[in-house]
């Protein structure tokens, strides 16, 4: 095989970051144009959103729990072990909560809309559905973007509190605090801008997951091995941008509300 | 075969002889290798033209410039009147409505039923789910697979996946089609079905058509066969004599090597045609 020049190398990863803007821009702009395919959003909530609850609660419980015994451990040098669920809670609402549950549901949908598409597109199915006068980017992408970014917020708190209470299974169970103490101190230590940090994150995530996953799988070619590798790029590329976008998120958080 | 409906029949062309396709100049490439090169022709209303070619010559590519699937480098692409290559998406989305394409493969929807994938068109366009019925009934009944309403392109052979495929492309009665290798590894008994239901088509609706094959036997038996509506099956021409509205396309390495009648080309002294036809 080839090996391409270094400027045709800068050339194909500056088209394809040119159409991704284009893309995302698309799909973002079509929900606000007719026809809304809103049977075809509401089938992706279900399957992204439902599908994805038993991964997100089971994550976010052993999640919640390890952050308790791993804390405890440490702060119980201090004598500070009252604060658990302090660490706990803020953990999960801020940092964990977000970056796990989009991690998770990138792993099982980002993969899922790629490898769809993916095939769509390679048997022709997408020219098919263009030939046939309508747009795939609002029939199939649009739904998806709305679908994560929707579901994925809701996914985000049913994880946060889960964790929480994850985290009250083992300090109350294993570690025999004071289940008052540890629900008490986990409320009390939440601001506002905790939880603003903490409900902005998925909105964004939503959005790379569904963005990334459709990409990949709208530019598909080569068959049932480019299908493959259309997945294994798009669940790599959208949990990089997850964890790079999340330092951002928090950077640019921490100097608006100073935490 | 099915009768067509009378209705249907009387659907003549308004301006025969008007130009639906006209091609002037038109070059692609992709990734710096030309694949079609200043390719120009003209489809009038009515006409049937075979884009014969080796395989790799470009013929699908051409199709897809067509319907605007494609975008030229250079020249430019008329349909109905319209410049294909200036067109905004949402108008080029309108005028794909009025042009139906059969895939090589069928491209029909894995994941609908037979039913949703022939009355995909119609749902996008709103029409009343009873009307919607009716047609879909029609348009199978025209490739004689109405028994197969609920069943998954899964479910169906190759030949029967192809005949599905030409019912989607006419339930919206379209005003041009386009059919990209319908016979394609077909065994020869389907595949005489399907260029019959073709050739139905151009006999009794009169649509215009653009029939890419790499199978000479197909497109001399719709240059020389005609569909008798009396007999419901194709009868051959009167020896000597060919469809006046069937004329010939040849693409070569990219070019357009040739471009007229049934007649012209079997007497052609151009070396590859020979090559090529014998």
């Amino acid at each position: 095989m080839p090996i391409d020049s270094l400027d045709n190398i800068l050339k194909k990863g500056v088209t394809a970051v040119q159409n991704y803007a284009v893309l995302a821009g698309q799909a973002l702009t079509n929900l606000f144009r007719r026809p809304l395919y809103l049977a075809d959003m509401i089938t992706q909530a279900d399957s992204i959103g439902i599908g994805s609850l038993p991964i997100v609660i089971l994550t976010g419980f052993f999640t919640g729990g390890v952050l308790a015994l791993q804390s405890n451990s440490s702060l119980s040098q201090f004598g500070a072990t009252a604060i658990t669920g302090q660490l706990v809670s803020l953990s999960m609402v801020k940092e964990l909560g977000p970056v796990l549950t989009s991690l998770m549901v990138s792993g099982r949908n980002a993969s899922g809309m790629a490898s769809e598409l993916g095939s769509m597109m390679v048997t022709e199915q997408i020219d098919a559905m263009r030939a046939l006068g309508t747009d795939p980017v609002k029939k199939l992408v649009t739904p998806r973007l709305f679908a994560t970014v929707f579901t994925l917020f809701f996914l985000t708190i049913i994880s946060d509190a889960v964790g929480t209470l994850g985290g009250a299974f083992v300090a109350v169970g294993l570690l025999r605090l004071s289940g008052s103490q540890y629900f008490h101190s986990a409320y009390q230590v939440l601001q506002f801008a905790d939880v603003v940090q903490g409900l902005v994150k998925p909105v964004v995530f939503g959005f790379i997951i569904a963005t990334i996953g459709c990409f990949y799988g709208m530019n598909t070619r080569g068959g049932t091995q480019g299908v493959g590798r259309s997945t294994t790029q798009a669940v790599v590329v959208s949990s990089v941008l997850i964890i790079a976008v999340d330092f951002v998120i928090s950077q640019f958080m921490i100097g608006v509300f100073g935490r | 075969m099915a009768t067509a409906p009378q209705a249907e029949a009387e659907r003549a062309p308004e301006t025969p002889g008007e130009p639906v396709i006209i091609f002037e100049d038109v070059s692609i490439g992709f990734d710096g290798k030309p694949v079609l090169s200043h390719i120009s022709f003209t489809v009038s209303r009515g006409e049937t033209r075979l884009l014969l070619g080796p395989a790799g010559g470009g013929k699908s590519v051409l199709l897809k410039l067509t319907n605007g699937l494609l975008l030229p480098d250079s020249g430019r692409i008329t349909v109905f009147g319209e410049v294909v290559n200036d067109l905004p998406q949402k108008r080029l989305f309108e005028l794909r409505r009025r042009i139906g394409m059969v895939f090589q493969e069928g491209a029909l929807f894995d994941s609908l039923t037979v039913r949703d994938n022939v009355a995909y068109q119609l749902v996008e366009e709103h029409v009343p789910e009873e009307e919607a019925t009716k047609r879909v009934i029609e348009a199978l009944r025209f490739v004689e697979l109405e028994q197969t309403l609920d069943k998954f392109p899964s479910e169906l052979s190759g030949g029967m996946r192809r005949r599905v495929a030409i019912a989607r492309a006419i339930v919206s009665r379209p005003d041009l089609i386009l059919y990209d290798s319908p016979t394609g590894g077909l065994d020869p008994i389907t595949s005489t079905l399907i260029i019959e239901l073709v050739m139905k088509q151009r006999d009794v609706y009169h649509t215009t058509s653009v029939v890419v094959t790499h199978r000479l036997q197909d497109a001399f038996v719709l240059a020389s066969h005609t569909f008798d509506r009396e007999q419901n099956q194709m009868v051959p021409i009167p020896e000597g004599q060919t469809d006046s509205r069937t004329s010939f396309l040849v693409l070569n390495e990219g070019r357009l090597i040739f471009d007229g009648s049934t007649e012209d080309l079997v007497h052609s002294d151009d070396p590859f045609l020979k090559e090529y036809l014998t």
